[in-house]
């Protein structure tokens, strides 16, 4: 037995050897040991050679914030195609650590760290590597069954809220990270990079950075590059805009072309203009209980008539949408897409 | 998380190929999706459907009580998954998939709250569904959808709104099951705006179709919510369909419906999608029906009452042939039309709707041709399924 899957085997009290697992080739017991952060790691200061990064729009998972980190290996850089895809060099790590304020609305207050996932580009394949931080906040261990976990913070509101928060498994991973059966990053595109950074030195758009380090080919300045609007600010781009960016990164890792809610024939990416594969009109396929006796996904002006407004509603496992990481509404994304769709012109 | 849930999570994430995971007897709750990706050669296995009960009831998380994803050559057997709050088994992207004596549950009985599919292989090719239960879906016990190279054989499905359903998928064998106190017993679909359609050549045999009379309890909404109560077999929009030596007893409202997608009253845009039913073959059938009255709650049961009270036909077909086979003079190829021969007891109604589309479920409209002379002919029989499966 190696020294990793001894580890493992204690952590999970689990009482059989494991046979060699690809994972195994790659993970750590305990996030330190990566090197990643600064000690004490909590504070996630990150050490030389990984740089922190945002995205214009990001997944909504039951109100938890999040820190997100880049490492790119020495002296490799992330090129792109015409479609501006982004290539990431073997040995990359997508770090993102998730973790609550006691006070939502007081950026000052405590915070706990939760969980760090890792995505790691292997020669072959991206692969998640899921941590789940200890109480005392000194290191995160290795949970490839994921977890659940009681959180509590006070809301923007001023009322506390108490959930059972759920770590994903390393299959629930790429449940969401897939796409041709193949696991992929899905915040990290050209579009949702495309913008300003408070770096310490100052503020400075992510791409520039990712160049002027030299992480990242540059572009061919002939066009200006693409930027997904950001669904929480009202001022950034047209309504329809946000609440296709909110649709985007919420809902398009799996309704979209080749992802595994394709079944559904609901495509929800950015990139779709189809209006019956948006939704519109579209009578569910396997929505089970799930179209709340609705008839169709979206019917243009009557939010309360469509489908996709109640699954975003409900916090029912067997109904919601999304189906993983979320026991709570996202109140200010069902308003957008109430919005949206009342704004719909085209009824019947 | 209960220890049971991590270690079963824990060893099918870690499972390698030729590894048999044993889930001993007992009744476990589990409060989220158990899932499996990416491996191949695996068997899940069971001391039982009666001893081994993987309980979903607390549910907390993920809408499946199982997912298996992205697999090759599984096998699942000896157990029971209840109460799942969505769909109780899902396998999607697999080649090869074994169902052996699993029961999928819902224990309160017909709910609309209860998940939707039981046993729900999609985009899977080589299925085998055998020996199993499934009950109380409120979609369908048994669906196959967007598959290829199914069988499905020696099963029982009731309670649910659909027994045993074959969508969008093609090559599929449905033999030897019992189907019955289902709102629908066996439905043959092929539905637009999917990434996989055409479904095609589907035999179903040796089936008993019985009682299927439960009221449809499907959450508005769903294309099954549209099957009348008292469905046997339902063949909709699909070409080459064999039906043959099947026992279809007491079905109030239709004991085999042959209708294109026009039924449904949904309108597609679908440019791909072909809505009729083309090539159908029902023959050496038992029918078997006490008179009593059809659904009254579907407008083809409303309309079958207001013509024939408590005696409705058995094969009821919307009349709507595939246009491209229509050659001059209205004449189909027999290789092309439906054909219905030998059966015991089998009237016939052909509800003319392509001579009544506006207004076919208008019982004071309706120009109804009950002579199933129009219908005599025999096929070639479909071949029969092969799974390329390595167990």
């Amino acid at each position: 037995m190696t020294l990793q899957k001894a580890i493992l085997t204690i952590l999970h009290g689990v009482s059989i050897i494991f046979p060699a697992h690809p994972v195994l080739d790659h993970a750590l017991p305990k996030l330190s040991e990566y090197g990643f952060f600064n000690d004490p790691i909590k504070d996630q200061v990150p050490s030389e050679q990984v740089l922190p990064y945002s995205i214009a729009s990001p997944l909504f998972s039951d109100y938890a914030e999040k820190l997100r980190f880049i490492k790119v290996p020495k002296d490799e850089v992330i090129s792109h195609d015409r479609d501006l895809d982004l290539e990431y060099p073997e040995g990359t790590f997508l770090i993102k650590t998730f973790y609550y304020l006691d006070d939502i609305r007081d950026i000052d207050s405590e915070r706990r760290l939760i969980e760090t996932r890792l995505l790691k580009k292997t020669s072959s394949e991206w692969i998640a590597i899921p941590y789940v931080w200890n109480e005392e906040q000194t290191d995160a261990v290795l949970a490839l069954a994921g977890d659940r976990t009681n959180v509590s913070w006070i809301h923007q509101d001023g009322n506390p809220i108490n959930i059972l928060y759920s770590i994903p498994n390393m299959n629930q991973c790429k449940s969401c990270h897939v796409y041709n059966n193949i696991q992929q990053p899905i915040g990290p595109k050209v579009r949702n990079l495309n913008i300003d950074f408070r770096y310490d030195e100052g503020i400075k758009n992510q791409l520039d950075k990712w160049i002027s380090v030299g992480i990242l080919e540059s572009f061919n300045a002939s066009e200006p590059l693409p930027k997904t609007a950001n669904y929480e600010d009202p001022h950034d781009g047209s309504l329809d805009e946000r609440a296709r960016a909110w649709l985007d990164i919420n809902c398009a890792h799996c309704h979209r072309q080749g992802g595994p809610a394709e079944t559904s024939g609901l495509y929800l990416d950015l990139e779709e203009s189809d209006p019956t594969k948006l939704g519109i009109f579209k009578p569910p396929v396997a929505a089970g209980r799930g179209s709340g006796n609705r008839r169709y996904n979206i019917v243009p002006g009557k939010p309360e008539e469509s489908i996709m407004e109640y699954r975003i509603t409900s916090t029912d496992p067997g109904v919601m949408m999304p189906e993983l990481n979320r026991r709570l509404l996202h109140a200010e994304g069902l308003k957008l897409i109430q919005d949206w769709i009342k704004a719909m012109p085209g009824g019947r | 998380m209960a220890e049971f849930e991590r270690d079963l999570q824990l060893k099918l994430i870690l499972a390698e190929p030729g590894d048999t995971i044993r889930l001993e007897s007992g009744l476990f709750p589990i409060l989220g999706t158990l899932s499996m990706e990416g491996k191949r050669d695996v068997v899940i296995k069971g001391t039982g459907v009666n001893s081994t009960i993987l309980n979903f009831s607390t549910q907390v998380e993920g809408a499946q009580g199982l997912s298996i994803t992205n697999c090759k050559n599984i096998i699942l057997e000896d157990f029971t998954v209840q109460d799942a709050k969505g769909d109780a088994i899902k396998c999607q992207y697999t080649d090869g998939i074994t169902f052996r004596r699993v029961k999928a549950q819902w224990l309160g009985g017909p709910r609309p709250t209860n998940g939707a599919y039981g046993l729900y292989p999609v985009q899977c090719e080589n299925v085998l569904v055998e020996h199993c239960i499934a009950v109380a879906a409120s979609d369908a016990g048994i669906y196959v959808g967007q598959s290829k190279n199914i069988i499905v054989r020696f099963s029982e499905a009731f309670d649910n709104v659909a027994g045993i359903e074959i969508e969008n998928s093609t090559r599929a064998d449905v033999y030897g099951n019992n189907v019955h106190g289902n709102t629908g017993g066996i439905l043959v679909f092929d539905l637009p705006d999917l990434p996989v359609k055409e479904g095609r050549q589907v035999r179903i045999f040796d089936n008993i179709i019985k009682d299927n009379n439960l009221d449809n309890f499907a959450p508005e909404g769903n294309i099954v919510g549209k099957v009348p109560a008292g469905t046997g077999i339902m063949v909709m929009a699909t070409e080459m369909v064999e039906v043959f030596e099947n026992t279809i007893i007491n079905n109030k409202t239709a004991g085999t419906a042959i209708v294109s997608y026009f039924i449904t009253e949904e309108e597609t845009k679908d440019s791909q999608y072909n809505p009729y039913t083309s090539s159908i073959y029902i023959h050496h059938n038992i029918y078997r029906r006490t008179p009593q009255i059809p659904t009254l709650d579907h407008d083809m049961g409303l309309l079958l009452f207001f013509h024939f009270f408590r005696d409705v036909p058995d094969i009821i077909y919307d009349g709507m042939p595939d246009p491209r086979y229509v050659g001059r003079d209205d004449v189909i190829p027999n290789s092309r039309r439906l054909c219905i021969s030998d059966n015991v007891d089998a009237n016939y109604l052909n509800l003319g709707l392509s001579k009544n589309f506006e207004s076919w479920y208008s019982p004071f409209f309706a120009d109804f041709n009950t002579d199933d002379n129009e219908c005599k002919c025999i096929q070639d029989p479909l071949p029969e399924v092969t799974l390329k499966i390595d167990h």
